[in-house]
């Protein structure tokens, strides 16, 4: 339990995928305009993230991961191995993308109000590099399926608390007296690194 | 050269640029510029990726219904992508590593999905060629300049060779510890957005 909570705060705060990683930059920065919107929005990804790492964990680890077709086939022989892991890339985007497809069938039967209030944010979360970023190190971590549910859920809630944090920002910064080449994208970017440096203070905490 | 063909190939690099003006693929423009070296290889990935994948995606454009467009630009940019890590592995193991979940991440970079859906959809394959090298150019101008100056100030550097001694060598340049962290490049990037659109004041946004 202990182990698993570690986890989770660590990749909130240590690891933050945003502030960070710096993935899902895109997103970040074009959807932190208000901060009902960037909720919206961090929900989404948290969700998203929670199931999608986890199934891509099983089918790396049952298909695509060297040597995990073996038992199988019945190969015994070390040389004849079978190594998919080359597929890794296209098999995790179309499991991304199949997902958040179903996502979006099952909110609009079951929860029209919640399809509602995400809207256009769902299929632009196929293209979020955190979703896949995050999934990328779940294999390059090699964790097990428990430690992955609880990667994924903590790394969309970390994600979830910059972009909210920063659309609060933003939304302040509206009444502020900015040159005019700065305005929008590029003071947008210098808050963006002023915050990295503000969690960059979380690193000295040792789990 | 044509008119038109220039503006399609260099107008991206400034007047159009993905990263400054159109937002896009900002998460690996933070994350491998610590080294003109690996800012070099990322941005001749992601132009060669952009450039093929508009041509593919140029080529079966009346083909694909428009229902399932993005599965299919997703399938041919993740065979791409790869494609450029098998041969980056297989040529420079060592860049490969220190690139690790970048190369991958090239498949969610918004600007390759963004040409696609935005341009290569609606033009003809040599045009959208261009469109690709043209952006993959425009995202190569930013990287090179933001690695430039973490490289130079940070570890008095360029391409792993030596211009100003640190003093841990026995020079007289004291390295820039902070640009050696990955977030400086957002306070470089804001800049150069403010560089740009203070040459360029009709890219200033309005409020």
């Amino acid at each position: 339990m202990e182990h698993y909570l570690s986890i989770f705060i660590k990749t909130i705060f240590i690891e933050n995928m945003a502030l960070s990683f710096f993935l899902g930059m895109c997103t970040f920065l074009a959807v932190s305009k208000k901060v009902s919107t960037a909720i919206g929005l961090g929900v989404a990804v948290v969700v998203v993230l929670g199931l999608a790492v986890p199934a891509n964990q099983i089918i790396y680890q049952a298909i695509l991961a060297p040597g995990a077709l073996d038992s199988i086939m019945g190969i015994t022989d070390p040389k004849e191995s079978i190594d998919l892991s080359f597929l890794s890339f296209i098999t995790f985007i179309g499991v991304i993308a199949a997902l958040v497809q179903i996502l979006e069938m099952i909110l609009d039967k079951y929860f029209p109000a919640l399809y509602q209030a995400l809207g256009i944010f769902l299929p632009l979360i196929t293209v979020n590099c955190a979703i896949f970023g995050a999934v990328s190190f779940m294999v390059a971590k090699n964790l097990t399926l428990g430690e992955s549910v609880v990667y994924g859920v903590g790394s969309g809630v970390g994600w979830m608390l910059a972009i909210v944090l920063m659309a609060g920002l933003r939304e302040k910064m509206k009444y502020s007296d900015v040159p005019d080449g700065l305005k929008g994208l590029g003071i947008t970017f210098i808050t963006a690194g002023l915050m990295a440096f503000g969690f960059l203070s979380f690193g000295g905490i040792s789990l | 050269m044509s008119s038109d063909t220039k503006k399609v190939l260099f107008g991206p690099v400034v007047d159009n640029n993905p990263i400054a003006l159109q937002v896009l693929g900002v998460c690996s423009a933070l994350a491998v510029t610590s080294s003109m070296e690996n800012a070099l290889v990322m941005s001749l990935a992601v132009m060669l990726v952009t450039a093929f994948s508009n041509l593919f995606i140029s080529i079966i454009r009346n083909q694909i219904p428009s229902s399932v467009r993005i599965i299919v630009q997703m399938a041919i940019i993740a065979s791409l992508v790869i494609v450029v890590d098998q041969v980056l592995k297989a040529f420079s193991y060592q860049l490969s590593k220190e690139l690790s979940v970048f190369i991958g991440l090239i498949i969610t970079n918004c600007i390759v999905m963004g040409r696609a859906e935005a341009f290569a959809m609606k033009e003809k394959p040599g045009v959208s060629f261009l469109d690709g090298i043209g952006n993959g150019l425009g995202y190569g101008a930013v990287l090179m300049v933001v690695a430039f100056f973490r490289e130079l100030f940070g570890f008095g550097t360029l391409f792993g060779v030596e211009i100003f001694q640190l003093t841990q060598n026995g020079g007289w340049y004291q390295g820039n510890g902070l640009l050696v962290l990955p977030f400086s490049s957002f306070f470089i990037i804001g800049l150069i957005i403010w560089a740009i659109r203070q040459w360029k004041p009709e890219q200033v946004e309005k409020d």
